[in-house]
């Protein structure tokens, strides 16, 4: 197995932080990798008194130091991620973007509620910015919390151009702490991403060198027996789809990055002991999901994509791309702490460290196996698989009550012991309820499969984290703190389906790419709107809507948690409530960043009648 | 009319018809956005691959051999132009026999295209022959690699190809490729010494190396065997109706 193909340069690094040489080397070392207490300095929030903003972002290609080697990047005003941009609640903000490249470029402020021709996405909300030219986003602030910001032209995110986003509440915050710094998480390749497009393009399991092998076949007979393997390998030999398929780009290429930096690097956010420590994990990637643990410090998730939920005290959490959660930890003794961003393909990491001082590190816990697919994961239905008695709810549940529903539901996968396919951690256990069936429509060619059983998945972990022994987040643990605004009963219905073609690299919603459908989807204005999602394909999309909250009905009764970006899981359904109240047309899309330039994309269009859309 | 105006018409046809559907799919502004804006994304952009899949050497009781097995395509995800090569021939003497293919890719199927175009076949020697193709190509269940083809020759000759293969991960970069090619022949053709029925197969086994997932160098062996009148004619003639070569090549695309 081959879990760790990094390039030489790389295990060097690895081995000289494990042997803590690195900082006796510092002088030797480039500047990223004794960049630790100056990187801190900027990734930690300075706060202050309200006021309005203006604030200068430049987008440069210009040469720098990054992820343990020197490169041509996309920058904002010289850094990899760019500023900090601090904003006030109630307060106005002018953000002026010159674009230095010499192709169009954007800046899309990410959970921003904001009027729709200030979003920052070309060929939606505006026509972009030209080369030498500017764009101000000028708006009022009408929220508070974490978000962060990111280029919205092509493949250029990838490149460089993101960084995290503060807004300071008008009202005092509901907790104290002492210290507040981002953790902006990033994947880096010294690849051309048009070249990693191509590539997937022309094989989609390119980076994945975890597959299975002719020794694993045998050493799963020994496991699980000849037949049940058979049984597996059939199962997924008809799909033509791999159970190791976690992540389309991997550590082979990804080295990951904490606030910019290289594991090596070590990015240190200092603490005296007994204070209360604010992180504002952002996952700023472009095709990641981490697992988060800092060993031996409990979290306590305060905030997820910028809202507040009541506190939640864990070990770890699983973090899709773009999504936000603001964590409280409290270090006590006078001892460095590894902040620990795995990849949720377990090809690679990015790693920090909390310390009373400069130059500390603790203990990298290694890599833990890389998780595998399961059958919960393809949708399919067991009881046609003659895999003993296991009831199934019937589908369509498309009631008013959806959603409030599932929570209520008793996990009903339990009695399918000899289940497991092939993979040796079994997610059967800890599988959440049906709660639908698939109709007739397979989606075309742009769809490989569907998930004729569709599960309620939100009191899950998330992939690879069902049996880690310590407490996991998820989903139906966040709570909002403020009782629904709009308890209406929803009046308008939308059901999209998360649609893909691993082997063509073929990413959609419906089984269309963006460029052939006719045009935006409508929600009508002032109405309660039910946006249901179906994940048909094996991995996991972190969806996000532009310009407004969902409501994301996870059984939360009328303390729904505000949601940005939704991460389903394969196979899942989940239900969300909106209300279509802020005009405009927003950009609707998966964030894993080749899947939208792929084609996963929609604009969502509000008319208010007023304004001109 | 004679054969040559008769492939240029279907190449014309062909492309002709590709570029209708290339304009059918184009959809008004899904973004809702003002006509001179930029698309949000390109995901209608097309794409190309060039596979080298075998470029070996042949080493058997009979004599050295070279043979080049190439295919490329061009296009979007529903609609790509294809081109097949493959030749193979005695080492230090002309090729024997070398062929392309010129076809339109239509994906109908997560993971099947049907094709359809032109084969132009090349024998030193022979008078050169032109088919019309009807294929259908892709991933068959338990991951084959599938590409069967129906030819129909300007002679009027009928014929089917059929080649499959399939990667055995031994580990992430070292892979074992068991390979079948058959051919069937629709009737006799005399001048080229093929019999109706079963002509010929070639399997193989090919063990490569990954250096990159594009650059492979391989080692391995090359089964061929003819069969019934085929066979019988080669028998006839003095051949030999199998051979079995020790093959190294080299398998690279971009």
């Amino acid at each position: 197995m081959n879990r760790n193909p990094d390039p030489g340069r790389r295990q060097l690094l690895k081995a000289l932080a494990a042997s803590g040489l690195i900082t006796g080397l510092g002088p030797l070392l480039p500047a990223y990798a004794r960049a630790g207490v100056q990187v801190a300095g900027r990734a930690s929030v300075p706060g202050g008194t309200p006021r309005d903003v203006t604030i200068d972002i430049a987008i440069r290609r210009e040469s720098i130091d990054i992820a343990g080697g020197y490169a041509s990047a996309t920058t904002i005003n010289h850094t990899i991620p760019g500023p900090l941009v601090e904003l006030w609640e109630g307060q106005r903000a002018r953000l002026r973007v010159s674009n230095h490249l010499d192709e169009d470029s954007s800046i899309h402020w990410h959970g921003i509620l904001l009027p729709f021709e200030m979003d920052g996405v070309p060929g939606v909300t505006f026509p972009g910015i030209p080369p030498g030219e500017s764009f101000v986003a000028d708006f009022p602030v009408r929220q508070y919390g974490t978000y962060w910001y990111h280029s919205h032209s092509g493949l250029q995110e990838q490149t460089g151009v993101y960084g995290p986003l503060v807004i300071h509440p008008r009202e005092p915050e509901p907790f104290e702490f002492d210290r507040d710094y981002v953790v902006v998480l990033s994947d880096w390749t010294f690849e051309d991403p048009y070249r990693v497009m191509a590539k997937l393009k022309k094989m989609g399991d390119y980076y994945n060198f975890n597959q299975r092998t002719v020794g694993e076949f045998f050493e799963d007979i020994e496991k699980a027996g000849l037949q049940t393997t058979l049984r597996d390998r059939v199962a997924w030999g008809n799909m033509r789809m791999s159970p190791t398929d976690i992540a389309d780009i991997t550590g082979h290429t990804y080295t990951y990055l904490m606030n910019g930096t290289h594991p090596a690097g070590n990015w240190t956010g200092l603490f005296n002991p007994g204070e209360r420590v604010r992180l504002r994990v952002i996952n700023a990637s472009a095709m990641t999901f981490f697992n988060v643990r800092i060993p031996g410090l409990p979290m306590t998730v305060l905030l997820a994509d910028g809202q507040y939920v009541e506190p939640v005290e864990t070990d770890e959490f699983q973090i899709g791309v773009a999504e936000r959660y603001d964590v409280i930890v409290e270090p006590q003794r006078d001892q460095a702490y590894t902040v620990m961003a795995e990849s949720m393909d377990r090809s690679g990491y990015a790693r920090g460290t909390l310390a009373p001082r400069a130059g500390m590190a603790a203990v990298v816990p290694p890599l833990r196996e890389p998780p595998q697919r399961t059958m919960i994961d393809m949708g399919m239905d067991m009881a046609n698989m003659d895999m003993g008695d296991m009831t199934m709810t019937s589908g369509g549940m498309q009631g008013g009550r959806e959603g409030q529903d599932m929570a209520g539901m008793k996990h009903e996968g339990h009695d399918m012991q000899g289940m497991q396919m092939g993979g040796p951690g079994s997610m059967m256990e800890s599988a959440g309820p049906v709660v639908a069936r698939h109709g007739p429509d397979w989606h075309g060619p742009g769809n490989i499969s569907v998930a004729e059983v569709q599960r309620n998945r939100l009191g899950e972990p998330g992939t690879g984290l069902e049996s880690v022994g310590h407490r996991v987040l998820t989903y139906a643990q966040l709570r909002n703190v403020v009782p629904m605004q709009d308890t209406r009963e929803p009046t308008h219905k939308v059901e999209l389906h998360l649609t893909g073609n691993m082997d063509r690299y073929m990413w959609s919603f419906d089984g269309e790419e963006f460029h052939e459908v006719d045009g935006p989807i409508d929600f009508p204005y002032g109405e309660r709107v039910r946006l249901i999602m179906v994940n048909d394909t094996m991995m996991e999309h972190p969806i996000h809507l532009h310009g407004m909250f969902m409501e994301l009905e996870n059984g939360q009764g009328d303390r729904l948690p505000f949601k940005d970006t939704i991460s389903l899981k394969p196979s899942e359904r989940v239900s969300l409530l909106i209300t279509a109240v802020e005009p405009g047309r927003w950009a609707f899309h998966c964030h894993l960043l080749y899947h939208m330039e792929m084609g996963m994309f929609r604009v969502v269009r509000i008319r208010d009648g007023e304004t001109d859309i | 009319m004679k054969p040559a105006d008769c492939r240029l018409r279907t190449l014309i046809c062909i492309v002709t018809a590709m570029s209708l559907t290339a304009g059918m799919a184009v959809a008004d502004n899904p973004a809702g956005a003002p006509e001179d804006w930029p698309m949000p994304l390109m995901d209608d952009s097309p794409f190309g691959l060039i596979l080298l899949d075998r470029l070996e050497y042949g080493d058997s009781d009979d004599g050295n051999s070279r043979l080049w097995d190439a295919q490329g395509w061009y296009g979007g995800d529903y609609n790509k132009l294809w081109v097949k090569t493959e030749g193979e021939g005695a080492t230090g003497e002309s090729l024997e026999a070398a062929e392309t293919q010129l076809l339109y890719n239509r994906t109908f199927s997560p993971f099947w295209g049907w094709q359809t175009g032109v084969r132009y076949d090349v024998r030193p020697g022979e008078k050169d022959v032109a088919h019309a193709v009807f294929g259908l190509q892709g991933l068959a269940p338990q991951w084959f690699e599938t590409d069967v083809a129906l030819f129909l020759s300007d002679e009027g000759d009928v014929s089917l190809r059929g080649e499959f293969e399939y990667d055995l991960l031994l580990t992430q970069r070292l892979k074992l490729q068991p390979r079948l090619e058959f051919n069937a022949y629709a009737q006799d053709i005399p001048e080229r010494n093929l019999g109706s029925g079963l002509g010929n197969t070639e399997a193989g086994l090919r063990l490569r190396y990954e250096i990159r997932r594009e650059l492979a160098p391989y080692i391995g062996v090359r089964w061929e065997r003819l069969y019934g009148e085929t066979r019988d004619m080669a028998r006839a003639a003095g051949g030999d109706p199998s051979r079995t070569s020790l093959v190294v090549g080299i398998r690279a695309w971009f």
